[in-house]
């Protein structure tokens, strides 16, 4: 195997918000590298900066001390090739569900008949062809997270960051769209991170689990997942998987 | 959110999802209450005629129907009524443009910046505070009984509302939306015509709706203080004449001309509204 060179790497990771007793850690010195083509999750209980963490790396925010870097070069500000999914779907909802897919092509003033094609091609991707001209507001939870999806892929992304995207979902359609999410990444084989509190959903999808925990504010786990592809539910049904999902939950106790 | 109208534009998505039998019910339900409005101002001028011909209001006080169509007749004839309707119209239209460019761009900057908030809301509420009608002498004196004072002060009672709910407008754009601009590296002018226009525009245009109909009352104080031109002097002349029914032929058009702006208005809405209609099941 040739050496991995790091996509991306978080290098002693502090953040500290300000409230009103002199500052909230949300993160303390976090580090941790993603090699590319990896599928990383990261797993803690709520409020222990995992969204945080996701904002960092997506330079939407600038940590208090530390760095990301991506591709050796330190983030200032968010790039063109990361792709971002929201917790919530975060459709503009005057928007159809073409044009919203659209819109990150139309920021960069392409043509837009061009990106409407595009933005087509993914809708049948993610399994929503027929909904071009469907507002956000006529599409359920599921549908809508996979609009946000296509969104996200729009502009060829090397690098794709997920919060919670299968959060507000029943445990059913979740577990489709997160067999879609590793059938879009087997093809593509973007970079994935993402962040999910269900232990099953991290093992099963991911190369590496990093777990996350509040005070401290750290990285308590980095467990690499060798399981083989492709990957199906059968899977967490073994005995291999369930000690991995064991480690994980032991680690957050 | 405004109260009654079907406030979505793409009407395919919209009906596809209704129920049939509730469509049916509603389609129902509009077919008769379409003849309500008309007969309730059919009923009201009949009360109005047969209370003049029982004789028990003098003529001098309650002209009857037909004499005010009379009485708009005979100024429509001599071309006076129109070209007191026009002043009074330039009036609106040019008070309601200044005083929403104004509140428009006064309240983006109030929405965006904390401290133009705190500095400059003293003052806004102070243009609330006042009542047009008593400041609205001091304006004809600063600016001459011609129409520019009309103008002012049909921009200043308009100013207020509009500015509010273009504060509260712009506020109410989702911060996730914008976090989201902000990953996809939008530019400034960017977030500001794909992102708060669309999403502040509901509440900016009902801000404009009732700002539509004040502007109309704004260039009628103005008038009533001093011109000599326009509705509101009609209005002025009609009483000094006890020329009852010119009266009301004013009252009319300004009824009127107020009602065709806020349905413009709300006509506008309709066609570019994203919001659910609120009373679906
Ligand atoms: N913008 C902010 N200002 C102040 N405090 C914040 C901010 N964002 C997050 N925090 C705080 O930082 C901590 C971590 O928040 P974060 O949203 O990263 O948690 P999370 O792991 O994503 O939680 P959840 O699973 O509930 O989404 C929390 O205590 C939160 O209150
Ligand atoms: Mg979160």
């Amino acid at each position: 195997m040739t050496p991995r060179v790091s996509l991306l790497s978080a290098n002693e990771l502090t953040v500290w918000f300000p409230n009103g007793n002199g500052g909230l850690h949300a993160l303390d010195r976090v580090s941790f590298d993603v090699a590319p083509k990896d599928f990383v999750c990261i797993v803690g209980p709520s409020g222990s900066g995992k969204t945080t963490i996701l904002r960092l790396l997506a330079g939407l925010l600038q940590p208090t001390r530390g760095e990301v870097r991506v591709g050796g070069q330190p983030l200032r500000e968010p790039r063109r090739g990361t792709g971002f999914v929201f917790q919530q779907a975060n459709l503009m909802p005057w928007r159809t569900v073409l044009d919203n897919i659209a819109l990150p092509l139309e920021l960069e003033h392409q043509p837009l008949d061009a990106a409407r094609r595009r933005a087509g091609e993914l809708l049948t991707l993610v399994g929503l062809e027929g909904f071009e001209s469907a507002h956000p507001q006529d599409l359920s939870g599921g549908m809508a997270q996979r609009v946000a999806i296509a969104r996200a892929l729009i502009h060829d992304p090397d690098l794709l960051l997920l919060d919670e995207p299968f959060g507000s979902l029943d445990a059913l359609t979740r577990e489709r769209m997160a067999a879609e999410l590793m059938r879009i990444w087997e093809a593509r084989h973007v970079t994935v991170v993402l962040v999910t509190h269900s232990i099953p959903e991290a093992v099963l999808l991911a190369d590496r689990v990093l777990v996350v925990s509040a005070r401290p504010w750290r990285v308590v786990l980095d467990l690499p997942i060798r399981l083989g592809r492709p990957r199906t539910l059968e899977l967490s049904y073994t005995a291999e998987f369930g000690k991995l999902v064991r480690r994980v939950r032991d680690s957050i106790e | 959110m405004t109260s009654g109208h079907v406030a979505f534009g793409d009407m395919n998505t919209g009906q596809a999802l209704e129920y049939p039998e509730e469509a049916a019910h509603r389609h129902r339900a509009n077919r008769w209450q379409r003849w309500l409005l008309p007969a309730g101002i059919l009923a009201a001028l009949a009360v109005w005629q047969l209370l003049t011909a029982s004789a028990l209001v003098p003529a001098f006080l309650l002209p009857s129907p037909l004499a005010v169509a009379d009485r708009f007749l005979r100024g429509w004839n001599d071309a006076s009524l129109a070209r007191h309707t026009l002043v009074t119209l330039s009036e609106v239209l040019a008070g309601l443009s200044l005083g929403v460019l104004a509140a428009a761009i006064l309240g983006y900057v109030v929405a965006k910046s904390p401290a133009v908030e705190r500095f400059l809301s003293p003052y806004i509420v102070a243009s609330q505070a006042i009542p047009i009608v008593a400041i609205a002498p001091l304006l004809v004196i600063w600016f001459g009984p011609g129409r520019l004072s009309k103008i002012l002060i049909a921009a200043l009672i308009v100013f207020f509302p509009v500015l509010v709910n273009t504060v509260v407008g712009v506020r109410s754009v989702p911060q996730d939306l914008r976090e989201l601009m902000r990953s996809l590296r939008a530019t400034r002018w960017q977030t500001f015509s794909l992102l708060e226009i669309p999403a502040a525009l509901p509440v900016l245009l009902g801000g404009l709706k009732i700002g539509a109909t004040l502007s109309v009352i704004g260039a009628v104080v103005g008038e009533f203080v001093g011109a000599d031109e326009g509705l509101g002097f009609l209005v002025n002349v009609g009483r000094g004449l006890y020329d009852t029914a010119l009266v009301f032929v004013a009252v009319f058009l300004l009824i009127g001309m107020a009602l065709a702006l806020y349905g413009l208005v709300a006509w506008f809405e309709r066609q570019v509204s994203w919001r659910r209609e609120e009373n679906r099941p």
